[in-house]
């Protein structure tokens, strides 16, 4: 462990005095605070640190940024804490940084499936398209295999992720992308103004540029560019209504300015303290937001530009000037722009020999004589044509740029930069569905009109001079405030001493790249796309740049072709003949770069991930030993296993002992809606299918509810309390959607009925008491209602105390025993609970579950909605004709329901299915057919909805849906198994026991 | 995600909101007069039109009321909203006849 050979002994903005120790691919190594992982790296020497997605080529660092394709490496810091696909170029370096490259095997340095690159013709654009008109039998068991094997970047880590991730919501007038000098404006602007602003940077520090080269191109008011900005960021800091977000990626622009912000709140450090978020997913409403991302600067397309040793000269720079690391001796820099003049010789004075190979013939003297005059050998003309060496580059072949004049010549080296021109950084503009105009003097694309409230500023506009991006900002800033109603004049822009704007060839594709002598030209790194395969795709007739993209993959990478998308549409407008534009762009899409998934799932996991419902008797039913199930966002008791048992064993007992003595459910999570209003039955003979206007005060009804499509949607009893005044009941899950159901009609169609409706579910407790003892059970806790046969019949209501509570009795049943319903304010709930478990002892009152219930009602044939019915359902298909009145006139459904073919008698009806061995259960939804020798596929004619072992008929019972079932009365049909014989069934009635009801009538 | 401006809450994010189709969709008041195509028209058949679109929305975590909205399908604009029951602004309707027959 030594200081790091590339490592400058002065300059840069690391503190040397704050060593931290790391590892790379098992080896330890130092670096200081301020360094990312990459510049850490570089400053040891370590250019190779990936092999290629497809290929295997040993890859570099190649930018100093979010764009990076290559070196995505995967970073361990513990247990649970290993991300795959983690950029070097933008993690901060911290203590214990373990690092270790992907995609390679067994080594970085040896990669058994580097093969892949030599078999390069075999994997061209479109592999894996093609692949797939091939057997589809050889692609499963061969390629497919091979290929995943083979493929993929990272793998994903296998340990309950052990951090908290958090989101947050905001709203603010000024949202700015980009902290370097056009965002710091334009939040300057903005904040004077007084609106609230919030800056997102994703570096650690703000700045930009001025924090890299910058700092030495440019004098702002005279003085070095750190006194401007210590000054701007003082006064964001101080001003009270501008939050300053670094290390804040602004990663998606949606509809109506909805911004995604991913901070990086402990990500840069070994683990997070206590109670800290890794990270926190901001979700920000901004009134505006301006745009402030820069530029990025793009690559050249040349044979063999990939290797390692090869890097963009911007990055270079910041690796230079921020870092203190010359990860190069023998600099040979290819450009076609102005942009590389001045780094060309701060790389001389800092020890390197430089060679600048310049695409254009003519270099204006003002660049060219300074360059040369610090020691740059210059080369105008000169193109790239290749490159050499197997793990980092060391030679690169230029040519003069007048081809066939003469042969390439190689020149040593150790480090290559590259600067094909630079394009202002609008994914997050294009996002939003702004559009971009093509500007042919940047040779780039500029924003267009907004399509929502945003604009561009600085590199991101088109600026190309420091004073221009100030000036940009601050205008852009004021006029954001102004717009969301904070006028305030811009502030004056300061003097900026600078050189001249640079000036750009547009240079797509180094001609003759489709030759593969001196090895491929890459356009995507990360996707390994070359020139060559552009060409292929549009020979094969792909001419739209989305299908061009999809064919060849080029952008679809994790760095979404930040580097890539414009030689890449350079390339084919250059194939296809026409200007760069014509080529139209791919469409941009979020994020704009990679979000965990940890922080958009956020703290909705684990108990979090789904509110949970509980009745009143929930702590009870825990205690008893329940067992418990989910019923939408309720937690039901499914049955109360005694020791020693089982779920079946369980349930047998306790359905047994309902129909023997008594039983007691907890059935609070019914759905309950009060509904009042003179119009109340009017509005419930419109939307059941039955006839509600002569239902006396104190009766109870079962209504079924259609869609309008006649199919059933609900079903529930419902009970008069009053003229005005109902009570309706709906299936557990089906709660929310009738009373939304209900408020459709109420405010849409029928504005003109005056009723009310409201959820009452959780307001009250409601527990059924039911079996033939159940009078007996309720009796003595009952002050004020006569229980008698006579005087409260089967399908009323009546108004009580129940244990000292006041109390709604229904007399309704959904096991076919005599039943009480017993509603109570909820917070009685367990009191009454308890009191009937004590005055039911004597009868041997069994509590049960909803399996048990489930059982009971279908041992009655009673219908539930979304199991035995499926969306598809009448109430004709359920032998349930008798609750559809001809003569109430319009209810919801009706004109469907009486369309002939909905009476057609090959419809599936509801019928039940006695096995004829009467000991096996038929799997619910298993499939019916009239013949189980017939060939495959079988012509199915049903299916099972309900199947249980009964043990009050000892035997097992099913409910199916069958083709014209009813007819089918007493007919033999086969529901065939994978695993076993076909088993023969009898069709009969759905009604298994007690068929004349009159159990329930005593 | 759309910020929908709910007549009685003000402006909301979407989630909070249920879309409940193409607005101005009348339940025929004598179902049984309608031929089985007729019905199925009123039943299915929706628009689809590139540019104005009246819709109703649900404000269902919300203060619970249905109202009217038009937006633009193009870019998601969003260009009234209105009562239930009231017709679209006038101008939005001549818009949404003219966009209607390309
Ligand atoms: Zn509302």
């Amino acid at each position: 462990m030594t200081e790091g050979v590339a490592r400058l002994a002065k300059g840069g903005r690391i503190d040397r005095a704050r060593p931290l120790r790391f590892r790379f691919a098992g080896k330890l190594y130092i670096g200081y605070a301020g360094d990312t992982l990459a510049s850490a790296l570089l400053a040891n020497g370590i250019h190779l640190v990936a092999r290629s997605f497809k290929y295997h080529r040993p890859r570099g660092i190649l930018t100093a940024g979010a764009e990076e394709p290559n070196a995505l490496l995967r970073i361990t810091r513990g247990d649970g804490r290993v991300d795959p696909n983690t950029r070097a170029t933008t993690l901060p370096l911290f203590n214990d940084l373990d690092a270790a490259p992907q995609n390679c095997r067994p080594g970085l340095r040896f990669d058994l499936q580097a093969i892949n690159g030599l078999l390069g013709p075999l994997f061209p654009a479109g592999f894996y398209y093609k692949t797939f008109m091939w057997p589809a039998s050889f692609w499963k068991r061969f390629y497919e295999p091979r290929i995943r094997a083979a493929a993929g970047l990272g793998e994903a880590p296998r340990q309950p992720d052990p951090d908290r991730y958090l989101h947050r919501f905001a709203h603010c007038e000024v949202l700015i992308a980009g902290g370097g000098p056009a965002g710091i404006a334009a939040a300057l602007a903005a904040t004077r103004a007084g609106a609230r602003v919030i800056l997102a940077e994703e570096q650690p520090q703000f700045g930009g540029w001025l924090t890299g080269e910058g700092a030495l191109r440019a004098r702002i008011d005279g003085e070095a560019p750190d006194a401007w900005l210590e000054a701007a960021l003082a006064e964001l800091r101080a001003a009270g209504n501008c939050r300053l977000l670094p290390r804040t990626s602004v990663f998606g622009c949606y509809d109506h300015n909805l911004v995604g912000l991913l901070e990086d709140v402990a990500d840069h450090k070994f683990a997070p303290a206590a109670g800290e978020p890794r990270h926190r997913l901001w979700k920000v409403r901004a009134a505006r937001v301006v745009i402030a991302t820069g530029m990025t600067e793009r690559p050249l397309v040349f044979p063999a530009n990939d290797r390692p040793g090869i890097m963009m000269a911007g990055a270079a720079a910041t690796y230079l000037h921020r870092h203190a690391v010359l990860p190069g001796r023998e600099i040979v820099i290819v450009t076609n722009n102005d942009s590389v003049y001045g780094l060309a010789g701060d790389f001389v004075a800092a020890g390197a020999r430089v060679t600048l190979a310049d695409a254009r013939r003519e270099i204006p003297d003002s660049i060219a004589l300074p360059a040369r005059n610090r020691g740059v050998e210059l080369l105008p003309g000169t193109l790239p044509a290749g490159s050499e060496g197997r793990l980092r580059v060391r030679q690169i072949h230029l040519r003069s740029r007048d081809a066939g004049t003469t042969l390439p010549v190689p020149r040593a080296c150790d480090l290559v930069l590259v600067s094909g021109g630079w394009s202002p950084n609008l994914a997050l503009f294009a996002q939003a569905r702004g559009e971009l105009r093509w500007d042919a003097e940047l040779a780039a694309f500029r924003p267009g009109p907004a399509h929502w409230p945003m604009c561009c500023a600085g590199g991101a506009n088109g600026t190309r001079r420091l004073g221009e991006a100030i000036a940009d900002g601050l205008r852009a800033g004021a006029a954001a405030a102004a717009a969301a109603g904070f006028e305030k004049p811009a502030p004056e822009p300061p003097s900026v001493e600078e050189g001249p704007a640079w000036t750009v060839e547009p240079l797509w594709c180094v001609p003759g790249c489709s030759s593969r002598e001196r090895g491929e030209a890459f356009v995507d790194f990360q996707h390994d796309v070359t020139a060559r395969d552009l060409g292929l795709a549009l020979r094969e007739g792909y001419e739209s740049i989305e299908h061009v993209k999809r064919y060849t993959t080029t952008g679809m990478g994790t760095d979404q072709g930040k580097l890539g998308n414009l030689n890449a549409l350079g390339i084919v407008a250059g194939e296809k003949g026409v200007p760069v534009p014509a080529v139209g762009v791919t469409t941009f899409r979020q994020p704009w770069t990679p979000v965990p998934f940890g922080a958009l799932v956020g703290a909705n996991r684990g108990p979090l991930f789904d509110p949970v419902r509980r009745t009143p008797m929930h702590a009870w039913a825990e205690r008893a030993g329940a067992v418990f199930e989910d019923v939408g966002q309720w937690k039901r008791a499914r049955y109360f296993p005694r020791e020693g048992e089982d779920m079946q064993a369980a349930v047998q007992r306790e359905a047994k002992a309902v129909r023997a003595s008594c039983g007691m459910l907890d059935a609070s999570t019914l759905g309950k809606i009060d509904i009042r209003g003179p119009d109340a039955a009017e509005f419930l003979n419109r939307v059941y299918t039955n006839s509600w206007a002569k239902l006396a005060v104190g009766a109870c009804r079962y209504g079924l509810m259609l869609g309008e499509d006649g199919m059933v949607f609900d079903d529930g009893v419902t009970a008069r309390l009053g003229e005005d005044h109902f009570h309706m009941t709906t299936t557990t899950g089906g709660a929310a959607r009738v009373l939304a159901w209900l408020e459709n009609w109420l405010q849409t169609e029928w504005p003109e009925l005056r009723v009310w409706c409201t959820s009452v579910t959780e307001q009250w407790a409601t527990m059924t008491v039911t079996g033939p003892k159940a009078r007996e059970v309720l009796r003595p806790l009952v002050e004020d209602v006569d229980l008698g046969r006579d005087a409260f019949p089967h399908m009323t209501f009546r108004s009580g105390r129940v244990a000292g509570v006041p109390a709604r009795i229904f007399r309704i049943s959904f096991t076919g025993e005599l039943s009480f319903e017993v509603n109570v304010p909820a917070g009685y709930g367990l009191h009454v609970w308890e009191a009937l478990l004590e005055a039911g002892a004597p009868h041997g009152l069994t509590v049960y579950g909803t399996e048990t219930m489930h059982l009971l009602r279908a041992e009655k044939g009673y219908i539930i909605v979304g199991q035995d019915t499926d969306g598809t359902v009448t109430p004709f298909d359920l032998g349930m004709g008798w609750i559809v009145s001809k003569k109430k006139g319009d209810f919801i459904g009706r004109r469907s329901l009486f369309r002939s073919g909905m009476r057609r008698s090959d419809r599936k009806q509801l019928v039940g299915l006695l096995t004829e061995d009467p000991a096996l259960v038929l799997e619910e939804g298993a499939q019916i057919v009239e013949d189980p020798r017939q060939p495959l596929p079988m012509r199915m004619i049903g299916h099972v909805t309900s199947s249980y072992r009964s043990p009050n008929l000892g035997r097992s019972i099913a409910l199916a849906m069958v083709r014209g079932g009813r007819e089918r009365s007493g007919q033999r049909l086969w529901v065939p198994r994978l695993d076993g014989p076909a088993i023969p069934v009898e069709v009969t009635s759905p009604v298994f026991y007690d068929p004349e009801g009159t159990r329930l009538h005593v | 995600m759309l910020r929908i401006p709910c007549p009685f809450c003000g402006p909301r994010a979407e989630i909070e909101f249920r879309c409940g189709g193409e607005a101005h969709i009348r339940r025929p008041a004598d179902p049984d007069a309608l031929s089985d195509a007729e019905w199925a028209d009123y039943l299915f058949m929706r628009g689809n039109p590139k540019g104005v679109h009246f819709e109703r929305w649900f404000h269902a975590h919300g203060c619970q009321r249905w109202f009217n909205l038009a937006r633009d399908t193009v870019g998601d604009r969003i260009l009234a909203v209105y009562a239930m029951g009231a017709e679209p602004p006038a101008g939005l309707r001549r818009e949404a006849e003219v966009r209607g027959d390309d």
